[in-house]
């Protein structure tokens, strides 16, 4: 296990590294949208096209269950789609990361840490755009802002730390076992069904709620959706610190994993 | 005070094609990360047990061919990649030229390029802010800066790269083979940061093949060869072993070419501009092989300039011949007749040439410049009929300490009256 001199050490780099980490987020924002005509608009206009696609689908492909028994279905929708993109896409691009910034590995003195947290940030960024037509859309459906709204600081930073931890799992891993690289695609799709994120927790069926448990973005998507559509206080904030700590521990069991590896990545991208 | 410390520092790499170094996460995550080693059908013994000491403020010089190990060697010093075994110690902050605008994004500015290199090299953004204008300066970029970096030239791009890097100011800066990038305008002005380093009592550990650079700059110079140290101390010994050693390879190759290749027709070329090489003539007589020979009758392929040579021709007559003529011709790479004479042509009554025989043409001084030439023998009638016409077959390598041009290098000497004070001739 590691020790709290390595945990200390990785957040003193994180903290060194912190300039450069906020400047490359910046490029990588500024490089995305140069050049297209919308610019930074799409950043509003994927998750709204998006969730477009999942309302028709779930509302009038297919209008099962879920969206009947749910009031204000697509902004439900929405507060689970929003937080699980930026969660899916850092780590998909966060296990190519390694591999694309080769040149800079081998050529230059680099803390490779920081191309993961890079990927994992600008997702965070995304995300925060999303924020705003999120709050808009509770505005439309008139749904009321409770003070459960203040537990919203804590359900990000639960999933900021655990999606850290598991992108430096994945990305220095896949320097190594490429194949990492077309499973993940395939877990992410099964984690996807696997998360009340199109249907409540409450509709799946007692056998899977187990089940559902142990993967850990049912608690943030639950958390998401108590915290900003579903009425009643905010109950599930005991499992919000657990997970917290949890994603602690997967964030440093990470470092380790990346630490070990580091020295090979010059070699192997 | 050593500012690199190198100790007996070996990098073994893996062949391409093994799939990967862990053959098991369990391996990938226990082994410590570093390439094992199996045996030699798998790894590549890239660097053997190199030590070396760079003092503080010393420039010191890296030679050898390509695939020496040098660029490794660079590498492990510059931290990027660790020794398979020995120990490497750099003191103070290291920058390393390796390649030069590494990580910039060519979809932004150079203005943004030029930050976010600078703090990848390990400065703060406010360290990039006080130097941004200096490192543009350096490059010339001003009025470029703010456009995208993939509108840039690659000399542009190298020199924007080259100047972040300068500019990190480091206690050790690392050079491999980057002065070429610019024109000479640029080139003279890296040069000249390099000097200003050493006033400073930087240390600069150059690898190139621009051996004049490391006889001119270098206190300190170190020659690598497949991996192991053959030559280390004064950098004119060391690049002399080097340049003498490479000579003698290429004397090996070139003797491992086929001197003449039997091939060819025995008509002459009606257009004797458009044949560039070959054998022609009706054998008669023939000229079976064609030697360089130094002073002491060893034979060679590469001479130093001003060189004594002779060059012998094992000749043959199939019958009794009266009416012959022997001529050498001596050509530039460029095609360019450099001399070119004959028996006939110096006025040789031909009386008598019959079975086995030996000619020789001896050059008192092979007056030439620097580069490789092509070599034409022949022995014909004095109408010019060939009997055995040798058409650039022959190469010979003449190499120089001098950079001197032109076609041939006459004899000579500098003199001075009093007023002048000059050295080095």
């Amino acid at each position: 296990m590691p020790g709290p001199s390595r945990v200390l050490h990785s957040l003193r780099q994180l903290l060194r590294h912190r300039a450069l980490i906020q400047s490359l987020v910046a490029r990588e924002l500024k490089a995305r949208y140069r050049a297209s005509v919308l610019g930074v608009i799409w950043s509003f206009l994927n998750p709204l096209l998006l969730l477009l696609i999942y309302t028709f689908v779930f509302s009038v492909v297919l209008p099962g269950s879920p969206s009947r028994q749910i009031d204000h279905f697509p902004l439900f929708l929405f507060c689970g789609i929003l937080p699980w993109t930026w969660f899916s896409s850092s780590l998909l691009e966060s296990a190519n990361v390694l591999v694309a910034g080769g040149a800079l590995l081998r050529k230059v003195l680099f803390p490779a840490e920081v191309l993961p947290l890079v990927t994992v940030f600008a997702g965070l960024v995304h995300f925060a755009l999303g924020l705003p037509i999120l709050i808009a859309f509770i505005l439309y459906y008139r749904v009321p802002i409770t003070a459960d709204i203040a537990w919203l600081p804590l359900v990000v930073l639960d999933q900021l730390l655990l999606t850290i931890g598991l992108a430096l799992i994945v990305s220095s891993l896949t320097v190594h076992f490429r194949d990492l690289r077309d499973l993940l695609g395939n877990v992410l799709t099964l984690a996807f069904f696997a998360t009340p994120i199109v249907y409540p927790l409450s509709l799946a069926p007692e056998w899977a709620r187990p089940l559902l448990a142990l993967n850990p973005f049912t608690h943030l998507a639950v958390a998401y959706q108590e915290v900003l559509v579903l009425p009643g206080p905010f109950s599930g904030w005991p499992s919000l610190i657990t997970l917290g700590v949890l994603s602690l521990v997967v964030c440093a069991v990470g470092y380790v994993v990346f630490d070990r590896l580091r020295d090979t990545f010059a070699e192997e991208v | 005070m050593n500012a690199i410390e190198v100790r007996d520092v070996r990098k073994v790499y893996r062949r391409y094609g093994r799939r990967t170094q862990f053959g098991t996460l369990k391996s990938a995550l226990l082994s410590r990360g570093r390439a094992r080693e199996s045996n030699d059908a798998t790894t590549f013994e890239a660097v053997r047990g190199v030590s070396f000491d760079v003092a503080q403020g010393k420039t010191f010089g890296l030679v050898g061919r390509n695939g020496s190990g040098k660029s490794t060697m660079l590498k492990l010093i510059a931290g990027i990649g660790k020794p398979t075994s020995g120990e490497v110690h750099v003191h103070g902050r290291v920058s390393a030229l390796i390649e030069l605008g590494a990580g910039f994004h060519p979809e932004i500015s150079g203005r943004d390029n030029v930050f976010i290199n600078g703090m990848m090299l390990g400065l703060s953004k406010r360290e990039v802010a006080t130097r941004f204008d200096e490192i543009v300066a350096f490059a010339d970029m001003q009025d470029f800066i703010d456009a995208p970096v993939k509108t840039y030239s690659s000399g542009m791009y190298m020199r924007l790269g080259f100047s972040v890097a300068i500019n990190v100011d480091p206690d050790v800066l690392l050079v491999d083979e980057v002065l070429a990038v610019g024109d000479e305008a640029f080139t003279h002005k890296c040069l000249d940061k390099f000097a200003d380093f050493r006033r400073r009592g930087k240390t600069v550990l150059l690898v190139t093949h621009m051996l004049d650079l490391v006889t001119r700059f270098c206190d300190e110079a170190l020659w690598l060869d497949h991996g192991v140290t053959r030559a280390h101390g004064d950098p004119k010994r060391v690049i002399d072993a080097y340049r003498l050693d490479v000579a003698a390879e290429e004397n090996r190759t070139m003797s491992a070419q086929p001197a003449i290749d039997s091939g060819g027709g025995n008509d002459a070329p009606s257009d004797m501009s458009t044949a560039r090489e070959g054998r022609w003539g009706s054998r008669e007589a023939e000229i079976l092989g064609v030697e360089f020979l130094r002073t002491d009758g060893t034979a060679a392929h590469v001479f130093q300039s001003g060189e004594p040579v002779e060059i012998r021709l094992r000749v043959r007559a199939h019958r009794r011949l009266t009416d012959f003529v022997f001529g050498v011709g001596i050509f530039s790479a460029d095609g360019v007749c450099c001399y070119g004479t004959n028996t006939d042509i110096e006025g040789a009554q031909p009386a008598e040439f019959s079975g086995d025989a030996n000619v020789g043409f001896h050059l008192d001084s092979l007056a030439l410049i620097e580069g490789s030439y092509k070599i034409d023998v022949a022995v014909h009638r004095r109408d010019g009929t060939p009997y055995d016409y040798h058409r650039q077959l022959h190469t010979i390598r003449i190499a120089s300490q001098w950079k001197d041009t032109g076609v041939f290098r006459p004899p000579h000497r500098w003199t001075f009256s009093s007023g002048i004070r000059i050295t080095g001739l």
